[in-house]
């Protein structure tokens, strides 16, 4: 998967967690932006790990902010 | 100059808001006087203790109370070392030998809390390029051993099977694996389906830590815990526990049957960096460890204490966190903040003493009226106790 699509299919996976439907870019940020507390957080990083088969430890969330970041990390995880 | 403390005003706000709605401060409480394992006065009025972790009232025993009289006498007040150094007395392998006996292990190492135990054992055998499994509700003192260390770590939605089974198997290959679990979770008082999510750990090759605190001296046929209840505990690599619970004193602990076990003693910077516990603690705990061994009919009492207790809440229309009782922690789920602290307002000034327990140390961001049994609790008082829930719970408009 490309980082197109990759991006794409992440896209989808935040839509049930973006409550207040916020334009997602590259620099939306998960705890400023769309506003995720720790519990969403675990879901939806539960979600992500489970679409692409990867494990993002916690020590690796703590480097990502926003979508673009998580695009990022998980095309690198993928790869 | 930026005042460090800034980052705090959020939470200092809800505590202003919270007094200012004319509710006692729930965290000035003191203790005058402790009248037995049950029944203290605070703040002046006479009150039951339904919030102390004293799950089989060891406080007051009068064997164990000898038992640190005599230390005090004979060893003085303090060690004034770490136990590398001079501060291994001869009461610290008692204990230790006591805890072999009550495990039936081959290894014990006490530290000066439980909360060091925990951080002590996982930020040490949990190093760089291995990863921690654990569960998303443990508690703080697992999470800070793992902040502490230098591993990966990879957290599971609680008591989910299949969420830590997934994460096992992402892990990549010939990585060192820890899973780290809880024999009962203390917020809401619920167990955890040990025999299956160790056989599914073991199965992928990792370690298992289990934190048995809350379930020592009264779960399990000799009271080790729920591992020992569900028939796995030859399976469990470390059992950390504590001394601050049932055993009625202040420390923690790790058992284990691992060969190198001992090798600890020198590399967990947690029990090399602190002052060991003082004699009269660890000639306290040790009687009471060895009378937890012979605890039957306590053991028994206590769980019939915690289902009367929960039947009657549950009858009375209080939400409770487990739909059976699980162990000796009943939590009662209040609807907010505001209306958890009116509630326990409401039963201290009916002489009733219970934890409120509220967010960030609470799962999913609830308000929660915590009460824990004590085998020394009678059953009248336990009637008693219902009466004050009753009363108060319409008073602040829960029930």
């Amino acid at each position: 998967m490309d980082r197109a699509a990759t991006a794409a299919r992440i896209a989808e996976l935040i839509a049930p967690f973006n409550k207040k439907g916020v334009a997602v870019t590259d620099a939306t940020t998960f705890a400023g932006d769309l506003e995720f507390d720790s519990l969403t957080v675990m879901d939806f990083v539960a979600a992500i790990e489970d679409e692409f088969d990867i494990i993002i430890s916690m020590n690796q969330q703590a480097e990502i902010e926003s979508y673009g970041q998580l695009v990022d990390a998980v095309v690198k995880l993928n790869g | 100059m930026s005042d460090l403390f800034d980052k705090f005003d959020p939470i200092i706000k809800i505590r202003e808001d919270l007094l200012a709605s004319g509710v006692t401060d729930p965290f000035g409480l003191v203790m005058e006087k402790v009248l037995s394992p049950t029944q203290a006065i605070c703040n002046g009025r006479e009150t039951i203790l339904l919030g102390t972790y004293n799950y089989m009232g060891m406080t007051f025993d009068p064997d164990v109370i000898a038992a640190g009289k005599q230390a005090l006498d004979d060893f003085g007040s303090g060690t004034t070392g770490s136990r590398v150094l001079n501060g291994t007395y001869a009461g610290h392998r008692a204990v230790e030998e006591a805890l072999c006996d009550f495990y039936a292990m081959d290894h014990a190492m006490v530290f000066s809390t439980g909360y060091q135990a925990n951080l002590g054992i996982i930020s040490t055998i949990a190093g760089k390029g291995d990863y921690i499994v654990l569960d998303i509700d443990s508690h703080a003192s697992i999470w800070d051993g793992c902040k502490m260390g230098d591993a990966e770590v990879v957290p599971f939605k609680h008591n989910d099977i299949e969420a830590m089974e997934k994460r096992l198997r992402r892990i990549p290959e010939g990585a060192g694996k820890l899973v780290v679990l809880e024999g009962v979770y203390s917020m809401m008082g619920d167990i955890a389906p040990l025999a299956e999510m160790i056989a599914i750990a073991k199965k992928h090759g990792a370690m298992v830590l289990v934190d048995e605190a809350h379930s020592m001296g009264f779960i399990g046929p000799n009271g080790r815990g729920v591992a020992e209840a569900q028939g796995c505990l030859d399976q469990v690599d470390f059992v950390i526990g504590t001394f601050s619970k049932s055993v009625g004193t202040v420390g923690g602990f790790c058992v284990s049957n691992h060969p190198k076990f001992e090798i600890m003693r020198l590399v967990c910077r947690p029990y090399v960096f602190t002052a060991s516990l003082p004699p009269s603690v660890v000639a306290t705990a040790a009687t009471s460890v060895r009378k937890l061994m012979h605890a039957g009919e306590k053991r028994a009492h206590l769980w019939e204490n915690s289902r009367t207790l929960h039947a009657a809440l549950k009858a009375k229309g209080f939400q409770l966190g487990t739909e059976v009782p699980q162990s000796a922690i009943i939590s009662v789920i209040m609807p907010d903040l505001e209306r958890g602290a009116a509630m326990w307002e409401a039963l201290m000034r009916e002489g009733l003493y219970v934890n409120l327990a509220r967010p960030p140390a609470t799962p999913a961001g609830m308000t929660l009226l915590r009460c824990s049994l004590c085998a020394e609790h009678t059953a009248e008082q336990v009637q008693t106790i219902i009466g004050m829930f009753e009363r108060a719970g319409k008073a602040a408009g829960i029930i």
